[in-house]
């Protein structure tokens, strides 16, 4: 009887995350009447402003995961070997951007550094973006603080520094050259999670009216009907093949085998 | 001449001082032991040796340098760790290299330096492996590579052989020894395992709450200890309360019969002396002049040693004899006669 109530749980959980997938990708396929087709896809892969809008995104997602590490991996290592009483505050401090709603941030950016303030962020197209960094790198920090912490979890920290400045190492290498490549794989778990929120991401984008992939998947699902399917299986597929590829790193990271 | 100085070391974690007017002196090439129990300051000595702590006072001079506020790395110290600490993302080669890179040493004299650090352990095939793909004695006889590989001016070895099991343990102690001799480097190597302190150092600080209780070779150590914590710690030990009868000669009684100390002793003093397992000799043995009745307890026999405990004058003694196929150990309850001479007697003070 347990067994049969488990596999109806896992069945019932399977359609219940499946069909209205299959049901949007179905419906995506539909444009031509009568008969499944990729027209909406090709509609969507012909729009310069797919491209121009997934481009973008694409390229803030890679200056968020750069902030992301070099803000992450140093502050996660420290408190782990110097500071390990200050992490239940850290950890804290990193999961507050999921209670914090992404308007209440971008509001508080909008006022903080708007045109007439003392640092003017929003008065131009590179502040803006730089403004817009930040606030992912602040929306992906509890995913990157807790990838990179479990990663430096595996290891041991401590003896791996003592051992690396008995050799002469200074901090900048130990971090470079021992801690960074050992949690490499925690880090593109992150790096992978901060790509996937950045793609998807609207509501700073919009309010900060920046040209990201977010935004123009709202205008396109307001004003057209097969598209924004299209589209939105298409995100899928690119947060899908982030967790892909996060599973291939691990896989095949050689000396990361010695870890499992 | 004094290569490594260590003067008046202290260090405390708030109130708690862990290690107190720790004094020593090692000299060029000499490896030195220090053995005590968990707790004693031990490793928190090595620790500032090797720049991880700062101590509260003292200074530590290496070669002429002083080094007590010198940053670890830049004090040119060699530190194996117990945990092993190669670094996993690197190959056996690259963990070896690791130092010299770091000192700026240029590829081709770094390749000749990891081949011959490679060498020097026996594992020069084994350059491309990662750690994982290693033995734990491999993966310790590589860390030694590394921390020999950048020539360091003192090896600190913080019980490297406690994670190995017994086989490899005594063949890589025996080999960091050889290695050590042939380097002629000044080490320091902290256990506290005793046996494995006795069989390679040239000297052992015996350290018990935060003091060196004790320093001396391994023979002084283990028959001369100078102090109860010492004689205990050091060994196992037969301890008798006896009171001196006459100081001229010496008399004391031991279970009823009479054995001679050295001289010197006040006559009415009452103390206590002990006597190792290998000083008592079952049965009537030439040239000892005490002979003490007991009644044998417990026979564990060890193979090549049979150790008895035995009662002797309402105390039990534990006592060593060697394993004769031609002569089976007495059976539990069986009543012995146990020899033994005042010379082989530690008076115990402290």
């Amino acid at each position: 009887m347990t067994r049969f109530l488990a596999w109806f749980a896992l069945i019932f959980g399977c359609l219940y995350f499946l069909l209205p997938l299959v049901g949007m990708a179905e419906f995506s396929l539909k444009m031509r009447r009568g008969e499944y087709s990729f027209d909406a896809y090709a509609r969507v892969f012909e729009d310069p402003t797919f491209w121009a809008t997934f481009s973008y995104s694409l390229a803030m997602a890679g200056a968020t995961i750069v902030v992301g590490i070099f803000l992450v991996v140093p502050t996660a290592y420290w408190v782990r070997l110097k500071l390990p009483q200050a992490r239940p505050f850290v950890e804290f401090v990193t999961l507050l951007p999921l209670v914090i709603p992404a308007i209440v941030l971008v509001f508080g950016y909008i006022r903080l550094y708007n045109t007439s303030s003392w640092l003017p962020l929003t008065g131009s197209a590179l502040g803006t973006d730089f403004l817009l960094t930040m606030g992912y790198t602040t929306l992906a920090l509890p995913y990157m603080y807790r990838s990179v912490d479990t990663g430096l979890r595996t290891i041991d920290v401590a003896t791996l520094t003592e051992a690396a400045q008995s050799l002469g190492a200074g901090w900048i290498t130990i971090l470079g050259r021992i801690i960074l490549p050992n949690v490499m794989v925690a880090v593109l778990s992150g790096a992978f999670l901060t790509l996937a929120i950045v793609v998807g991401e609207f509501t700073m984008a919009a309010l900060l009216n920046r040209p990201a992939f977010g935004p123009y998947m709202q205008i396109l699902g307001a004003n057209r009907a097969y598209e924004p399917p299209a589209l939105a299986v298409i995100a899928f597929a690119i947060t899908w093949g982030c967790m892909g590829l996060m599973q291939l790193v691990t896989r095949f990271s050689k000396h990361e085998r010695a870890k499992a | 001449m004094s290569f490594l100085t260590i003067s008046h070391l202290e260090k405390a974690f708030g109130s708690n001082r862990v290690v107190k007017d720790f004094e020593l002196d090692v000299a060029k090439g000499e490896f030195i032991s220090l053995l005590g129990p968990s707790g004693c300051g031990k490793t928190t000595v090595l620790r500032m040796v090797a720049g991880f702590e700062r101590p509260t006072a003292g200074s530590i001079v290496i070669d002429g340098q002083e080094v007590t506020g010198l940053k670890a790395n830049a004090r040119n110290i060699g530190m194996m760790f117990q945990a092993y600490a190669l670094f996993p993302n690197l190959t056996v080669a690259d963990n070896v290299a690791f130092g010299l890179k770091v000192k700026g040493v240029a590829k081709p004299e770094r390749d000749t330096r990891v081949a011959e650090m490679l060498a020097l352990i026996g594992l020069a095939e084994k350059g491309g492996s990662y750690p994982f793909q290693l033995s734990g004695g491999q993966q310790q006889r590589v860390a030694l590579a590394r921390a020999l590989a950048p020539s360091p001016r003192v090896l600190l070895l913080d019980e490297p052989l406690s994670a190995l099991d017994a086989k490899v343990r005594v063949s890589l102690r025996n080999e960091i020894r050889e290695i050590q001799q042939r380097l002629g480097i000044t080490t320091i190597f902290v256990t506290h395992d005793q046996e494995e302190a006795m069989s390679i150092s040239d000297r052992i600080v015996v350290m018990n709450a935060g003091i060196a209780d004790q320093v001396g070779t391994p023979f002084e150590i283990y028959n001369r200890p100078t102090t109860r914590f010492v004689a205990n710690f050091v060994g196992t030990l037969n301890t008798f309360a006896v009171k001196v009868e006459d100081a001229a000669s010496g008399l004391v009684r031991l279970g009823g019969a009479a054995l001679t100390l050295p001289a010197g002793l006040a006559t009415g003093t009452e103390m206590h002396i002990a006597l190792r397992p290998e000083a008592l000799r079952l049965g009537r043995e030439p040239g000892y002049d005490t002979v003490v009745p007991g009644t044998v307890e417990e026979v564990h026999f060890m193979g090549s040693i049979i150790r008895l405990r035995a009662r002797v004058a309402g105390e039990v003694v534990v006592l060593d004899t060697f394993n004769r196929a031609d002569q089976p150990p007495p059976s539990p309850g069986s009543e012995v006669e146990i020899s033994l001479s005042g010379k082989d007697a530690i008076v115990l003070q402290g």
